[in-house]
């Protein structure tokens, strides 16, 4: 997995709330068997005129230009300043493989949807969330701004603006651990697989009926 | 000690590990995949030499692309390459690993969120994962079960654990009867008006109080598949008569004397009475009218009596743009009577609603009567081939094609428009689905959603009627 330490960039902002997973990588995109080349489409449906296929070459597309991401101040951006309950509705984890093949590193919201938060730190994304007082402010700079850019300390846990001010964010022990040394999550659990051993050969016995039930003896045609 | 809830006490019973740090290793009992968010999980199992970890534990079959039209040619005959390739790697994915599927052409094929529960592999007191966000719906069955993303499934492939932590309890607690020709969907849209889209976030939610004691299996079901429309990853309803008598007898349920012994372990599945929930939210059910999304949101809903909100009457600016970003994007006016909103197009289906119990609510209403000849298409799709089954022994499909609806082959089909049933662009869909995002059952189509009687109502009508008025006659 990508390490994250910190990341500095431009900051693109997404001002409306409730932004879906739908939305940051429609439906068609998902077809793909692959976990690259989502960048493209990021946003499909709110940046391009037309109506996106899944595989088309994208260079000729006509552009909302009224969207962020097409706009040339944002160009070349890679931390996304959004509002609240960003990332809501469908698990997929193609919306974080779109933001990272995209170019984002990290994600600043008053708040994220639980599915979405999590898939981010599986693909080095990092989803910070300062308070809507913070994110407000950060939306006012950047407006006035051209070129505002953000640097995301995750070993300190601050995000620091460009006047120096810093604004500090949680983040769970374990995840900061994974992302700051770039380790898979299946490496480190099968350390542990003693524990998931013992506790299988107990959870066998206690309910036998959740073993070997799924076969194709049982499949009634 | 305060008592525990259901969720705890699901939780702490497959608890491999518990860290300083909070986070968890919990152990999963079933892992239910379809073609969209496994091939990437399976490709990363195979580039790290790993095996799954228990086969017995995972069943898959392909619901999201699959053609809802003919498909006697069999997978190589679905028309968009790229949906083929990917219904074609979940088939040879599962035969490489010896994974049980239900294939395309399978009778038991359809959606996994009716064929788990179907084929008893849904059990109660069991974890149920799924890379899919409405796995919420096995709740109902006692269990818990949530949504993960695809890193998540080739994990439990891999390891038969999740990396996980606690959540928070919320009980919903809903008391009163419901009215008649208001459901379970009705219900469960309320609730999220209540919530709002984000107002489950964090949290475990136990649907709970003297109503859910009547409401069926099936409407459960409904009820869990939404939790994640009030941002809750998890729904769930504590283990009564009516969950055993569902399970009984299913191809996956345990039989003989494990039956006995399956349903005395299982007869603590509830929330002790002394339980400590974080939250606990009132809910009158008696008042409940039909419900219908107006806007892009869940959590844009009202009753059929009502009318699109006017951002005049609101303070919090969020909630002003996001009233009016709607109203743009939906067509409407503020104000204009939710009767007035005129369809093009219906979905009857899902994994919300595609179960029998929905058929035979959506044929009542359709029964004698005609699709109105302003509506474009309207289509049933069946939940699984075995409800599809079982519709037809009934002579649902019948009363359906005698009123202009077409009776289709199971999958997610329109509910988001990954195989060719989709809206075109400004389009009006009164859909049984979950969610009316912008765009997620077409390019700038229109979904607003309703119960399973309230879309064939409207496909009588044209617009948006009072299902109670058809109900009564």
């Amino acid at each position: 997995m990508n390490v994250f330490k910190q990341h500095k960039g431009i900051v693109a902002p997404i001002d409306r709330a409730n932004v879906d997973t739908d939305m940051i990588i429609p439906k068609q995109f998902l077809k793909s068997i692959k976990r690259s080349g989502f960048g493209v489409f990021l946003f499909d449906e709110i940046r391009y005129l037309d109506e996106g296929v899944a595989d088309q070459d994208c260079s000729n597309r006509p552009l909302n230009e009224d969207f962020v991401l097409n706009q040339s101040r944002y160009q070349g951006s890679s931390v996304l300043l959004a509002r609240v309950n960003f990332g809501c509705g469908s698990s997929r984890e193609h919306a974080p493989w779109a933001l990272e093949d995209f170019g984002f590193r990290t994600v600043i919201a008053p708040s994220f949807a639980d599915i979405f938060y999590n898939n981010c730190f599986k693909n080095g994304l990092l989803p910070v969330v300062l308070s809507e007082q913070i994110v407000d402010q950060l939306f006012s700079e950047c407006a006035a701004t051209e070129g505002y850019q953000l640097n995301v300390d995750l070993e300190r846990q601050v995000v620091i603006t460009p006047s120096g001010e810093e604004h500090s964010f949680e983040v769970e022990a374990f995840r900061k651990h994974c992302l700051l040394k770039g380790l898979d999550d299946i490496d480190l659990t099968l350390q542990n697989t003693a524990d998931i051993q013992a506790y299988e050969a107990k959870r066998k016995l206690a309910a036998p009926w959740l073993f070997g039930a799924i076969s194709p003896e049982n499949s009634v045609d | 000690m305060a008592g525990k809830t259901l969720y705890d006490k699901i939780f702490d019973a497959h608890l491999v590990r518990a860290n300083d740090d909070g986070s968890a290793l919990l152990y999963i009992d079933l892992q239910l995949l379809h073609e969209v968010t496994s091939p990437q999980a399976f490709e990363g199992l195979r580039l790290a030499g790993r095996k799954p970890w228990r086969i017995d534990a995972n069943l898959a079959t392909p619901d999201h692309n699959v053609p809802t039209t003919n498909r006697d040619g069999g997978v190589s005959k679905i028309v968009d390459p790229i949906s083929r390739i990917q219904v074609q790697t979940l088939d040879d994915n599962c035969d490489d690993f010896g994974i049980l599927e239900f294939k395309m052409n399978d009778h038991r094929q359809g959606i996994v969120h009716v064929v788990g529960p179907e084929q008893g592999a849904t059990l109660p007191g069991s974890t149920v994962v799924c890379g899919d966000s409405h796995t919420a719906t096995h709740g109902a069955f006692g269990a818990l079960a949530h949504g993960i993303g695809t890193s998540e499934v080739e994990h439990v492939l891999a390891t038969q654990c999740l990396i996980t932590r606690k959540m928070k309890n919320m009980l919903i607690k809903i008391e009163g009867e419901l009215g008649l020709g208001v459901t379970a969907k009705d219900l469960v849209l309320h609730i999220i008006g209540v919530l709002g889209t984000a107002g489950g976030t964090g949290y475990a939610i136990e649907f709970g109080g003297s109503t859910m004691k009547s409401i069926s299996m099936e409407g459960r079901m409904t009820i869990c598949n939404m939790a994640i429309e009030a941002g809750a990853r998890v729904g769930m309803v504590a283990v009564d008569q009516l969950t055993l008598d569902y399970v009984k007898g299913r191809p996956f349920a345990p039989k003989g004397d494990m039956w006995t012994l399956a349903e005395s372990d299982w007869a603590d599945l509830h929330s002790d009475a002394d339980a400590q929930f974080d939250t606990v939210v009132d809910i009158n059910a008696t008042d409940i009218l039909p419900q219908v999304t107006w806007g892009t949101s869940p959590e844009m809903v009202v009753a059929i009596d009502a009318q699109v909100p006017n951002p005049d009457n609101e303070t919090d600016q969020v909630k002003i743009d996001g009233i009016n970003r709607a109203l743009e994007y939906m067509g409407l006016s503020a104000d204009q009577t939710i009767t007035s909103i005129k369809l093009d197009r219906i979905f009857i289906g899902s994994c919300t609603n595609s179960r029998i119990e929905d058929m035979r609510d959506a044929a009542k209403v359709a029964k004698g009567r005609t699709v109105a000849s302003s509506i474009k298409e309207a289509i049933v799709v069946p939940g699984s081939g075995l409800v599809k089954a079982q519709a037809e022994a009934e002579g649902l499909d019948k009363i359906f094609e005698a009123a202009g609806f077409q009776w289709r082959e199971p999958g997610c089909s329109m509910c988001l428009a990954m195989n060719p049933d989709k809206l075109a662009p400004g389009e009006h869909c009164a859909s049984t689905s979950n969610r009316n995002f912008e765009g997620r059952q077409g390019n700038g189509g229109r979904t607003h959603l309703v119960s399973p009687a309230m879309a064939a109502a409207a496909a009588i009508a044209g617009n948006f009627v009072d299902v109670r008025e058809m109900v009564e006659q």
